[in-house]
């Protein structure tokens, strides 16, 4: 029987984390990810969770150790924040090379200085092109159903890929929401034990890591780069099967009354859950705005994205990260992506909510009213910070 | 330990895990080195290595040397990996997942030890995770070029350190990193040396039987870094030991005890004075140095208890 629980996001990932039954779990205390290790920590402290928790001495070492564990066969997650996954940067690029499916949530945080705990996509950005799948999500039912959707999707034998699930920290990580949750044998069915057809073992011994000359290390990349857009096949598949055994059905581009809607935003996070209101108010009002959220960050979802927004005449990005000196990276994104569409909405940009600054109800429909202005004005490609104060 | 190494090739395996046609450097001590401790480790293994010399010469993309499970991931990390792989190997065990016997061994040279890993490497000795740390020490980065690490001795010329008209190379003393490991409490830290074989593939085998972390320390001669023929490299580890440069000892839950203790010192000079590297130095310094070893080795034979 499915049980309804109050439970912080935090908490329901660490739940999700064990109803899939990890092996290992090494992590490193960072603000705000303790909330998912602590609770990891004293399941396990518990014997609720069969699990080593391995306490390491930097977020470096937390992702070194579930390089090991994850190449030891072990079903393997950790979690992390802002400058956490900035300090084990290089090895989060050795997860996806090796092909470890290594299961990781991400409290996104805004990165020093000045030092803020507080929620942005800053880290999320930085680690971009790090060859992981990735997946935001908007509140903590997504937080508990998307990590059980990771694990199933980086194990899959034709991805074998890392997973990040992005949850905006504060106001995503530390919020207690309602959560269901499934009984475990619903799980088990789900998400059986895995097998990685390569492990360090005696009996087969495989060498893994090597070092490549130039005569082949573009090849090892591109097979890499093939296998992360492949995943995207392998996700769909996942979100339908977890759609028909729960009941929640989850797509790599959401759209939230986008029929009709001349004027599109776009967010990613638990952001987008405060603009689905503003679009309620400004739908009563009579105005045609929907709301599109990016769920699926890496691969990004060329095709359905292209098919969501083509046929609005604006889109509004909204970027959670600065890229100093340059356009906001989701919008710099999105862009590329219309670019060669014969019919595309124009694009304006703007970046806000940085270091854990609220956008309320009001900001986005102030957000949306400026972007129209801006598209008049035909002030394209400008880089506009949203609520700066003077 | 002179008569039993007339029988060496007689007493030793001659399975390789650790197999020939890798790309070493001739004369390069540290393939040596790792060859015995394969020897001594046996096929139940995984190995974990740190980036460096010795996978870049055994792994190159589409060719390995290794008939052993195999692992690379970063330079400062060997040690956290090889935790990770033991955590790992412990609970899929206790939930039931067949596995085959393999201790995890790590290796990493003096800068992935001394230097940028050492942090890593301390965290998983206080951890006390199941499993042998082996330091390959040349004495500096060897794979870059020759550039110094805190495991350059005092004196020597290297290439971010070099002699010259106002410098005689490096300026501080080599950090004592076998202390640092026995100041964990760990079980097991040794010394040992390419040089003395039987030495060396016995104290893998007591490291790998202690329950817990243990510490191999690996004095390794690199002719290449050293500017020495290839045809010294033995000869060279075995005067690092004959002078006191390099003693040999292990200590053994926190019990020292000297494994060679020669009757009677060389002067250091014998074993700087073959080396390009010190080929600068002068008898002033020279003296500095003996001084220095004879404080430091008897410092040694005091924890010893001789």
């Amino acid at each position: 029987m499915e049980r309804r629980v109050a439970f912080e996001s935090s908490f329901a990932i660490a739940e999700a984390a064990k109803m899939a039954d990890i092996d290992v779990c090494a992590a490193y205390p960072i603000t705000p990810q303790t909330h998912i290790v602590e609770r990891i920590a004293q399941l396990v402290a518990d014997g609720e969770l069969d699990a080593n928790y391995v306490p390491v001495e930097s977020e470096h070492s937390a992702m070194s150790s579930c390089l090991g564990s994850s190449a030891a066969g072990a079903r393997t997650f950790i979690a992390t924040a802002g400058q956490g996954l900035e300090l084990m940067h290089e090895a989060v690029y050795v997860a996806s090379g090796m092909r470890l499916p290594i299961v990781m949530a991400v409290c996104n945080r805004a990165l020093s200085v000045p030092l803020s705990i507080w929620g942005d996509h800053s880290d999320v950005m930085a680690v971009r092109d790090t060859g992981w799948i990735q997946m935001f999500v908007e509140n903590a039912q997504q937080a508990f159903d998307l990590t059980l959707c990771a694990f199933h999707i980086a194990e899959d034998p034709g991805v074998l890929l890392p997973t990040m699930v992005h949850i905006d920290g504060f106001h995503l990580s530390h919020v207690v929401e309602p959560v269901l949750l499934p009984d475990q044998e619903e799980v088990n069915k789900f998400l059986p034990r895995y097998h990685h057809p390569f492990v360090l073992d005696p009996n087969n011994p495989v060498t893994m890591g090597d070092f490549a000359t130039p005569a082949l290390y573009t090849e090892t990349k591109v097979g890499q780069d093939v296998a992360l857009r492949n995943s995207l096949k392998v996700i769909l598949r996942v979100f339908q099967k977890f759609g028909e055994e729960f009941g929640r059905h989850y797509s790599p581009v959401e759209s939230y009354k986008t029929e009709g809607a001349d004027i599109l935003l776009l967010s990613m996070g638990s952001f987008s859950e405060v603009a689905m209101e503003a679009v309620d108010g400004l739908r009563e009002a009579g105005e045609k705005v929907g709301l599109v959220r990016l769920r699926l960050w890496r691969p990004f979802p060329f095709e359905q994205f292209r098919q969501t927004v083509s046929r609005a005449r604006l889109l509004i990005v909204l970027d959670r990260a600065l890229s100093f000196g340059g356009p906001g990276p989701v919008c710099s994104e999105v862009q590329a992506a219309l670019y060669h569409l014969k019919e595309r909405p124009e694009v304006i940009g703007f970046i806000g909510g940085l270091g854990g600054r609220d956008i309320s109800v009001n900001g986005f429909q102030d957000m949306i009213h400026r972007g129209i202005d801006k598209a008049e004005q035909g002030k394209f490609g400008e880089v506009e910070v949203f609520d700066v104060r003077e | 330990m002179e008569a039993v190494n007339l029988y060496a090739s007689r007493l030793v395996t001659r399975r390789q895990s650790f197999t020939p046609g890798h790309r070493a450097c001739s004369g390069c001590g540290e393939a040596l080195a790792v060859k015995l401790v394969m020897k001594a480790l046996g096929r139940d293994v995984i190995v974990v290595m740190a980036t460096g010399c010795m996978e870049v010469i055994s792994t190159q993309l589409p060719y390995t040397a290794w008939e052993v499970p195999w692992i690379h991931t970063l330079f400062e990390n060997a040690a956290t990996v090889a935790t990770g792989i033991e955590s790992a190997r412990k609970a899929l065990l206790r939930k039931g997942t067949p596995l085959s016997k393999a201790k995890v061994v790590a290796m990493g040279g003096d800068g992935a030890t001394f230097d940028i890993g050492a942090g890593a490497l301390s965290g998983a000795f206080e951890r006390g995770h199941d499993f042998l740390y082996v330091c390959l020490d040349n004495e500096a980065y060897m794979n870059t070029g020759i550039q110094r690490s805190s495991a350059t001795p005092f004196g020597a010329s290297t290439t971010t350190q070099p002699a010259g008209k106002v410098s005689f190379g490096q300026s501080t003393w080599k950090k004592n990193m076998p202390a640092i490991a026995v100041a964990h409490d760990i079980p097991y830290v040794a010394t040992a040396c390419h040089s003395y074989p039987f030495d060396l593939m016995n104290k893998v085998k007591k490291a790998v039987a202690v329950e817990g972390p243990s510490y191999l320390h690996i004095f390794a001669v690199c002719p290449t870094g050293w500017r020495i023929p290839t045809d010294m490299t033995i000869k060279l580890g075995r005067s690092a030991v004959e002078t006191g440069v390099f003693p040999l000892y292990e200590v053994d839950n926190g019990k020292y005890s000297l494994s060679y203790n020669p009757p009677e010192l060389h002067p250091v000079i014998d074993y700087l004075k073959p080396q390009g590297r010190f080929r600068h130095l002068t008898p002033e310094l020279v003296d500095k140095i003996q001084q220095r070893v004879c404080r430091e080795y008897a410092r040694l034979k005091e924890k010893c208890g001789k």
